[in-house]
């Protein structure tokens, strides 16, 4: 079931009826009862998946806690006057067993989606590599497991980092776990920040619930009126077949950007904006990040729950591991400067290898998370003479002309790297980015090429429209902050009509009804 | 504590280092940088710093950082 049809709409209104009729206490468990009847629509084997997983994440945390007990127990029963030298080796007795569970814990996860994700793109190398004729395995997909799997893995490692305790009844895990808005992309919320949210007291409020109805709303703009009316022009302009080089590559480019953009940010607009309803507060996923100056910046502000979750348990336990840290002792003889570098830049291109994979099983993606660190290494690498620029040039950096041009920069190397989601061939897209410099060699006319798309000029208008509203809106809340705010400070009858303006935009405008399939959100697929 | 000085200092973080009590939370240190101080202080101190170390609360300041050192060489 789609967050967009109206089966949905009809089934969230029911359900926050409900929620908000029951005591406080039992709510959760309804929650938890929605998210699974959700999540079954999906199908019913994809239930067992995200059960197993929970649970294999519940148990081993269980042990995990266990083992801290049990450690504090076994040494406040030490003997007085025991050794400093002692005790460590009883703390190292403990760590061993809680870090023997925690790896059992991240291997039950990691295999169930690596042998549901990557088993194909496995066979598929290992064909092309050895000439072999291994047949494709016809394997299920579940429905965000790319994302269960992630909270699943921040929850085992926090509990064994003692940043979180574990949880004793595994229902509410399983919340965690299946909670519906976080189920198709995210963002990858850590369990500190919901558990509070789920089974702590609130009372209604009207004000909070009118303003996850605006947020939904404003999600339901983004995805219905601008992304859904890309779709089949950035579709077309893609198709295999390498048919539309040249500037058809630039158009495509940056249609792809607005798609991406009004699709990923509306999907997570209208989960905030359900669990808001619910009076469950969500981490924002994304901070404007195409007024970012940099691609170091752009990866703060874009999809933020992933960064960050790549960061903490990929990036820095890889830059501190044994391995690694031995590694830049030795080449400490060569040079400082390595030494201090070396680990940080195999951890970054491991960690974006990694992030490319997540995305997809394919090379195309693999690629695509390399360029990216690459990018944010060779900035790394001119950083000093960035700074010798910035002191000599101190008027010239503050000024806006120079802040646009770091924006345009950083926007459109940011375009050129999605090409390779875009495309989804290495060589096609290398090919296609290449075409950019030649002269137009499919003498197709633009204006006419883009009319044969389905999309009638009035709708390039209506993209248009939709696409300078976004920006607006963003501009105005990087300097005033959230605009529902804004506009709950205007007087009722003010406000009604603007909001009512925008359901009409969204009825008249969106992509929707007989006829159109409804099309699911782009970050679903991963 | 002049090590972890000298070492905030040879970032470029253009601020205070000294008195600075938001290094993090304001974002002058990046996960780039937060790894080059970590095996800096590793070498210095002959610690081991685990990655679940890494959170706001011990880079706020030079000053957390010293704490953070201290606690890591007593356990």
């Amino acid at each position: 079931m789609s967050f967009i049809s109206l089966n949905f709409l009809l089934l969230f209104a029911l359900l926050v009826i409900i929620y908000y009729c029951l005591p406080h206490r039992i709510r959760w468990i309804l929650l938890l009862l929605f998210s699974l009847f959700f999540y079954s629509f999906a199908g019913l084997e994809a239930n067992i998946f995200i059960i197993c997983s929970s649970f294999f994440s519940w148990a081993c945390g269980r042990l995990i806690s266990k083992g801290f007990s049990a450690e504090k127990l076994a040494l406040s029963s030490l003997p007085e006057g025991n050794s400093r030298e002692d005790r460590k080796a009883l703390k190292s007795t403990f760590q061993h067993k809680r870090k023997l569970v925690l790896l059992i814990g991240l291997a039950l996860n990691l295999v169930l989606l690596a042998s549901l994700k990557y088993t194909n793109f496995f066979i598929d190398n290992i064909n092309s590599i050895f000439g072999s004729k291994i047949e494709r395995l016809n394997l299920l997909f579940p429905l965000g497991i790319s994302f269960y799997t992630f909270r699943n893995i921040s929850y085992l490692v926090d509990v064994y980092w003692e940043k979180t305790d574990s949880e004793r009844n595994y229902l509410k895990l399983l919340l965690f776990t299946s909670y519906f808005p976080l189920i198709i992309q995210g963002p990858i919320a850590r369990w500190a920040e919901l558990k509070n949210e789920f089974f702590y007291e609130k009372s209604f409020s009207s004000l909070r619930l009118r303003s996850g109805l605006y947020r939904m709303l404003w999600g339901y703009f983004k995805k219905l009126v601008i992304a859904d009316r890309l779709l089949p022009v950035v579709t077309g302009l893609c198709a295999p077949g390498e048919e539309y080089k040249g500037i058809f590559v630039l158009i495509a480019a940056l249609f792809y950007a607005a798609q991406l953009y009004a699709d990923f940010t509306g999907g997570i607009d209208i989960t905030i904006g359900m669990s808001e309803c619910l009076g469950i507060k969500l981490p924002e996923n994304f901070k404007r990040p195409y007024l970012s100056r940099n691609i170091a910046e752009y990866w703060r502000r874009w999809h933020i729950s992933m960064g960050t979750w790549f960061r903490d348990y990929v990036f820095y336990p890889l830059s501190l591991s044994p391995f690694l840290m031995r590694l830049s002792r030795a080449s400490r003889t060569l040079s400082p400067d390595i030494s201090r570098k070396l680990g940080v830049y195999i951890s970054t291109l491991v960690t974006w290898f990694l992030t490319g994979l997540w995305h997809g099983p394919a090379w195309n993606f693999v690629v695509w998370g390399l360029l990216n660190a690459l990018f944010i290494l060779l900035a790394e690498e001119i950083r000093p003479l960035s700074e010798r620029f910035r002191k000599r040039f101190p008027s010239l950096i503050a000024g806006r002309l120079y802040a646009g041009f770091e924006i345009t920069r950083t926007f459109l190397l940011m375009c050129a790297i999605r090409c390779f989601d875009c495309y989804r061939n290495v060589p096609v897209t290398f090919s296609m980015l290449k075409s950019l410099f030649t002269p137009n060699q499919t003498g197709k006319p633009v204006v006419q090429t883009l009319l044969s798309f389905g999309l009638s000029s009035a709708d390039y208008i209506v993209i248009l429209v939709g696409v300078l509203f976004l920006f607006f809106v963003s501009l105005f809340e990087s300097k005033h902050g959230d605009i529902r705010l804004s506009l709950e400070k205007l007087r009722p009858l003010y406000r009604d009509l603007i909001y009512l303006g925008l359901i009409v935009a969204v009825l008249i405008f969106g992509i929707y009804g007989f006829g159109y399939e409804q099309t699911e959100f782009i970050y679903n697929q991963f | 504590m002049e090590e972890i000085l000298k070492l905030l200092d040879s970032l470029g973080l253009d601020i205070d280092v000294k008195n600075c009590k938001s290094l993090v939370d304001d974002g002058y240190l990046q996960s780039l940088d937060i790894v080059y101080l970590l095996t800096e202080l590793s070498f210095i101190f002959d610690i081991k710093i685990p990655a679940g170390q890494i959170v706001p609360e011990n880079f706020n300041s030079a000053e957390a950082l010293w704490n953070m050192i201290q606690r890591l060489e007593d356990d």
